[in-house]
């Protein structure tokens, strides 16, 4: 089994980090993974976005023309990417920031209003771990305890103090039955 | 499942294997797709008895590695494709005066400055050489961030073994990119004085109980340049038996035979299952080493293969090589992009299926 | 019997291939005098530039290592990441030093880099046959400027001392010269001074020496050590530009 996630939005809103807890979230759970981020200027304020591919076996490409789940943080990163998802594909989109659902009427959209999510906890800037806590546990790629451990290993040091901040973002997110 | 995999950036990974392999020296100019790794050297050396030096250009950073060397250090270079022609001078140099390096190339689109994303066009620049030549660079082109940190924790061993420099070309992608890797433990630093010893040829400071040593370019005497010249290739004759490396994937039955390096032949290996499920059989050669080129390589491939493809990120240049091992033997393709664009798996299928129509 | 002239333990017993009248024979020997008196001769390693010079590790019995051109203060700065406690030194032409590798000596000394670096300026290119450098003086004839250096041409000579001193992490700069007995003491002196404060770890240090070049001048060797007090040192004025204090 191979999962292909293409993480997109802006710079800032920490997409890297997304990518990057998701793919150490599946190296601890003993997958092979590969993440690659997009880089260059366009990291500070313009696009950002980055593709993990998570696979019991080797995984030759790490990056992704097709991509089984996407995960939409703005609206022209739902633009841009829509199109290259897998036909009965997960679409994650951040509500508090895209006001439309996915054009196609082949892929399953979850919606998830990080920013609201994320203000109930503390603020804004944990809107991508939300997001990630949506992704956990809609698709179950990852078990969350290797998210939570992950999100140990990252945060060491001192940044040990924004750990319970962060678990408490990675299960703000319940899915209601009004998700289409 | 526990493990000691980490999960490291390929820059980062890069310098912490060369850490671990004996690097205790690294000298850096900021460029993009490989600050991580200097940014990795300016944290890390300082704390396990090594030197960092962020040089004012990459003129200066191989000058200073070079100097580094000389003196029996261990020392790193990495830069990307513009700041590795620049210093071209720096290698030619270390080649001429046999002092051992290793150089890491994270490549990306040129010519001129190019673009940042990741490319191949330095093939020749790597295997050709950029100085003034009758020279070689031994290079290895990893395909994945372990293989990677495997190359280069033998890479000094190699390097001083032929006195010569070794560079990895890998390109942005492997250097952006991250997966799990296990690192092994590092070797500990060696106390300056006994480079004196381990080294022969180094300068250290005679300390009045030798005679003294000099690092030497220059030979004005043309014989003794030519005689210089002819002993360096009886060096590189020798790496030709003994360092060349490849993967053959599938060879037997093979229609079509692709042949592609580092992050390129991760996505030919990924068009090789799509193809198996359209029934073209497909093979593989990747040259683990550049330079020597496996041409060996080309004579297990099966007499019923109908071409033989060159897969780059480049306008045509492994496909010289990939020609030379082909020895007329085999049509010779091409499957290329340039200027930082990615192959997919997609467009190597439809190219492959095009060629096994056609022939 | 006493002897009145000995070889010094620091150059080797080799004719030099330099032209007669050149200075860099006086200048090779105050360095490595300099380094036997401080008994540091076997912890020296020197790097030598492109330009007459390459050959110095013919003469200078010390470990050397050849540069590019220009590049030998980078060269230096790598030497002594790995030798922290041996002397290094460069020893640099006005072609070297002053135009290829201006990038290599600037930031050499910006970064303060604790080694010496012995700077021969003759005004000349010498080994690739006499043409202009950065610190050949206006109206002198080199092969590139016939008709003598113009100001409107070429600009005005380069002062690289003076540049040096500016440096905030360049610890020792002066400028000598090696046209009399009196100057060739004080030559003494500074690169003595300049390898005392290398041995200090201050930083930087930098001495300048004014040379000469009889064949690419055109002039005998007496006549040019004449030109060189009658038209260098006026435009290239002698003296210490910069001393930290060392330590004790």
């Amino acid at each position: 089994m191979t999962h292909r996630l293409l993480f997109a939005g802006f710079g800032g809103q920490g997409i890297m980090l997304m990518g990057e807890l998701l793919a150490y979230a599946a190296m601890i759970d003993g997958k092979q993974v590969t993440y690659m981020p997009s880089y260059g200027p366009e990291m500070r304020g313009g696009t950002a976005n980055c593709s993990v591919i998570v696979s019991d076996g080797p995984i030759a490409s790490p990056i992704i023309t097709e991509a089984g789940i996407l995960i939409a943080m703005n609206e022209p990163s739902l633009d841009k990417f829509e199109d290259d998802v897998d036909p009965e594909g997960l679409v994650f989109i951040n509500r508090s920031l895209i006001g439309r659902k996915p054009r196609r009427s082949d892929v399953v959209s979850v919606a998830v209003d990080c920013i609201e999510l994320a203000r109930d906890i503390l603020n804004e800037k944990i809107a991508n771990i939300v997001m990630l806590g949506a992704v956990i546990r809609k698709s179950n790629i990852v078990s969350p305890d290797s998210v939570g451990e992950a999100l140990r290993r990252k945060f060491s040091g001192k940044k040990e103090a924004f750990i319970p901040i962060n678990e408490s973002a990675l299960s703000a997110w319940r899915e209601r039955s009004e998700e289409h | 499942m526990t493990d000691n995999r980490q999960l490291l950036k390929g820059n980062e990974a890069f310098a912490e294997a060369a850490i671990a392999a004996g690097c205790r020296y690294y000298f850096g100019y900021p460029i993009t797709p490989q600050n991580e790794l200097t940014e990795y050297m300016s944290r890390v050396l300082p704390s396990v008895g090594g030197s960092f030096v962020q040089a004012e250009s990459e003129l200066a950073a191989i000058s200073m590695a070079y100097g580094a060397a000389a003196a029996g250090g261990r020392a790193l270079i990495s830069s990307s494709s513009p700041g590795i022609a620049l210093m071209q001078e720096g290698i030619s140099f270390l080649c001429s005066a046999n002092i051992p390096m290793v150089l890491l190339n994270v490549s990306r689109g040129g010519p001129g400055v190019g673009g940042i994303q990741p490319g191949q066009a330095d093939y020749f620049l790597a295997t050709r050489v950029g100085g003034i030549v009758d020279y070689h660079t031994l290079v290895y082109a990893p395909a994945s961030i372990q293989e990677s940190i495997n190359i280069l924790m033998q890479a000094y061993e190699t390097a001083e073994k032929y006195r010569n420099p070794l560079m990895l070309l890998v390109d942005g992608m492997l250097g952006q990119m991250m997966e799990p890797v296990v690192v092994p433990d590092g070797v500990e630093t060696i106390p300056t004085t006994d480079l004196h010893a381990l080294n022969p040829w180094a300068v250290t400071g005679h300390r009045g109980s030798r005679e003294r040593r000099v690092i030497r370019s220059l030979r004005l005497k043309p014989d003794e340049l030519e005689r210089s010249i002819e002993e360096r290739g009886e060096k590189y004759a020798r790496a030709e038996i003994e360092l060349t490396s490849y993967e053959a994937i599938d060879l037997d039955g093979a229609e079509i035979v692709f042949v592609a390096f580092g992050s390129t032949s991760r996505i030919v290996k990924e068009s090789l299952t799509a193809l198996k499920r359209m029934r073209i059989k497909g093979g593989l050669i990747r040259p683990i080493t550049l330079w020597p080129f496996p041409y060996r390589a080309f004579d297990g491939i099966d007499k019923r293969t109908k071409a033989v493809v060159s897969v780059e990120l480049s306008k045509g240049q492994l496909i010289q090589d990939v020609k030379l091992g082909v020895n007329g033997r085999f049509p010779v393709k091409l499957i290329h992009r340039t200027g930082g664009m990615l192959l997919t798996p997609e467009e190597i299928v439809a190219a492959a299926k095009n060629i096994s129509e056609v022939n | 019997m006493l002897p009145l002239f000995e070889y010094t333990k620091g150059m080797r017993e080799e004719h030099t291939s330099y032209c007669p009248g050149c200075t860099h024979g006086i200048a090779h020997r105050l360095i490595m005098e300099a380094l036997c008196e401080r008994g540091e001769l076997g912890r020296a390693i020197g790097v030598v530039p492109i330009g007459c010079s390459i050959v110095a590790h013919n003469y200078m019995n010390v470990d050397m290592c050849e540069s590019m051109h220009g590049r030998a203060p980078a060269i230096a700065s790598g030497i002594k990441r790995v030798h922290p406690d041996n002397i290094v030194f460069t020893y640099q032409g006005d072609g070297d030093l002053a135009s290829i590798g201006t990038g290599e000596i600037i930031h050499a000394a910006h970064r303060g880099e604790n080694f010496t670096t012995f700077f021969i300026n003759n005004a000349v290119y010498g080994m690739t046959g006499g043409q202009m450098a950065p610190t050949t003086l206006i109206g002198q004839k080199t092969t590139t400027t016939a008709g003598g250096r113009s100001e409107a041409a070429n600009g005005k000579p380069l002062r690289m001392a003076e540049i040096i001193a500016t440096i905030e992490s360049a610890a020792f700069v002066e400028r000598v010269s090696l046209d009399s007995p009196a100057n060739v003491r004080k030559a003494k002196k500074a690169t003595l001074r300049a390898l005392e404060t290398q041995k200090a770890g201050v930083g930087f240090s930098f001495v300048e020496f004014l040379s000469t070049c009889p064949t690419n001048w055109g002039l005998s060797p007496i006549a040019s050590l004449e030109w060189l007090r009658t038209d260098m040192i006026p435009y290239y004025p002698l003296g210490n530009f910069k001393t930290k204090e060392i330590g004790r």
